[in-house]
């Protein structure tokens, strides 16, 4: 397994569109709360308490997520789109110990630098903010919380890209399960609907980020709620995987 | 030991079977052509003996196992299948190294390779600008990177420049050469001929034959004799069999001297009288020719 982690290894750190992704991610992590913030600032009636500055820091993570997610797409979908898949599973022939790699590799990859934008973004919220005083305990759990949920979305978008094989076909489908659709849920009626909306990917996924409970899902249990849904994306892709000629 | 060995191997994609129930050995220490026309299920087969594909029906055994059971599979088969499935955007070092890597091969042998392969001073060149030649060359690397006993090339030489053939084929007999066991397919039956020195034919899917390369030339082709004269016309009538052609005549199953004599005692002029060989070419042809899957 260490071989196909060192493969997995080289091919993510050597093509550009890992560079890019993760460019993107850190620059919409920064860029985000720097605008917010100053924004937010500005209009404040007083001082903003610390733990208001850190979740308004981190509202860049909503859009970064698309960018992980592309990142995950990516790591599976350009192997099928150049035929390189073919390569690699002469090379690892077990289909599920390549997978395992790309997950491992990519999960690794991702928390590192998305704990690091994540706290370069809380940074930049409270040089903007200067609040009074702010909780260290609380400024990493949302830093750790916020790359936990970055990392959740790539690994939705590798396990998309495993189960569409085309790149254009798993993006839209990650845009739409991440950004597009989970506030689309709201509007669906009745306590049923409700609770529905509450489960939806993101709708469970982003409270880890924020910190903040919704109806009965917590941070944590929200979270859970979410990697449930990367796992039933992973796992269908897995099995099609198997199965399907490469 | 029989280095591949399919038994009954089958494949079907919906309705259209693309092998139907093949069996064959590939042997070490020779170069075997994987002879077909275009669509006759050669890459299908390659794949399933790679564990890409799966059979419909029947199985297929790499040095005794199935594909996926080898360890390190590939310092055991290195296989070229198609040169430009390459991830465009990596080096052709890095491309190489993650290949080595994945099978426990050290990183040294990326260096290696890519100097046999000629390869040496582009190495750090992104694969996607390289031309169809540079690419073969890139899949070749990545084919002896294990230094595998087994080797498979599936149409190596499509596209490529006559240097680039005459590489390939010296780089084929070198390999079976030193024991190692060759399997290349193509649908070029002259390429085969320069290269080969056993043949599996097959057409739509099915085998055809599984023979030496002059066992396959005897046995399906007989030559014929090929006649011209002032009189032809008058040959014609007089040899019966053949077919008459506006300047010549076509002969099978008459030999020269026959026609000859028969001439001479008639008192008709010869202009040429010729046994023509039978070409693999030829024999190729015949055998194949019900199994077109698209004939123009």
């Amino acid at each position: 397994m260490t071989d196909v982690l060192r493969s997995e290894w080289t091919k993510i750190r050597s093509v550009r569109s890992t560079l890019w992704t993760l460019a993107t991610t850190v620059v919409l992590m920064l860029g985000v709360s720097a605008l917010l913030s100053a924004s937010v600032r500005s209009t404040a009636d007083g001082p903003v308490p610390g733990e208001q500055a850190v979740i308004v820091s981190l509202q860049g993570a909503s859009l970064a997520a698309l960018a992980m997610a592309a990142l995950g797409v990516l790591v599976i979908s350009s192997e099928y789109r150049t035929g390189a898949i073919r390569t690699s599973l002469m090379a690892v022939p077990r289909r599920m110990s390549l997978l395992t790699g790309k997950i491992v590799v990519f999960t690794a990859v991702s928390l590192v630098v998305c704990l690091l934008a994540s706290a370069g973004a809380i940074g930049v919220g409270l040089a903007i903010f200067q609040p009074a005083s702010v909780e260290a305990g609380e400024v990493v759990r949302s830093a750790l919380g916020s790359s936990l949920y970055l990392t959740a979305c790539g690994l939705f978008g590798l396990g998309l890209g495993t189960l569409i094989r085309h790149t254009p076909g798993a993006i839209v489908s990650a845009i739409a399960l991440i950004l597009v659709l989970p506030p689309l849920t709201t509007q669906l009626p009745g306590e049923w609907g409700r609770t529905v909306s509450e489960h939806f990917t993101t709708n469970a996924g982003a409270l880890i980020v924020s910190g903040q409970s919704t109806g009965s899902l917590g941070p944590w249990s929200g979270f859970a709620v979410y990697l449930v849904w990367v796992a039933a994306a992973m796992l269908a892709g897995a099995v099609l995987m198997r199965r399907r000629d490469a | 030991m029989t280095a591949i060995r399919a038994t009954n191997l089958s494949k079907r994609y919906g309705k259209t079977m693309a092998v139907t129930d093949l069996s064959f050995d590939v042997d070490p220490g020779r170069v075997t052509g994987f002879l077909g026309p275009n669509g006759a299920g050669k890459s299908t087969t390659m794949r399933m003996v790679l564990g890409l594909d799966h059979p419909s029906g029947g199985s297929v055994l790499v040095d005794g196992k199935p594909y996926q059971e080898l360890r390190h599979p590939l310092r055991k088969v290195g296989a070229l299948l198609d040169a430009k499935a390459v991830h465009g955007g990596r080096s052709a070092r890095n491309h190489l190294l993650a290949i080595a890597q994945s099978n426990g091969i050290p990183a040294a042998r990326v260096e290696e390779v890519l100097e046999l392969v000629g390869l040496g001073n582009v190495a750090g060149r992104r694969v996607g600008g390289f031309s169809l030649g540079m690419s073969q060359r890139l899949g070749i690397a990545a084919a002896l990177l294990g230094d595998p006993e087994i080797l498979l090339f599936d149409e190596p030489v499509n596209g490529l420049d006559p240097d680039g053939i005459l590489w390939i084929r010296t780089l084929m007999r070198g390999l079976a050469a030193e024991g190692r066991t060759v399997f290349v397919s193509s649908h070029l039956m002259s390429e085969m001929s320069q290269t080969a020195d056993h043949l599996i034919v097959i057409g739509k899917g099915r085998l055809i034959a599984d023979t030496s390369v002059p066992e396959f030339i005897g046995r399906s082709s007989q030559g014929y004799v090929l006649v011209r004269s002032p009189r032809l016309a008058e040959v014609a009538e007089l040899v019966k069999v053949g077919e008459l052609h506006t300047d010549h005549l076509r002969v099978t199953g008459v030999s020269p001297l026959e026609i000859g004599t028969m001439t001479a005692r008639a008192g008709l002029p010869l202009e040429e009288l010729t046994f023509v060989k039978p070409s693999l070419e030829a024999a190729y042809m015949e055998l194949t020719k019900d199994s077109l899957e698209y004939t123009s």
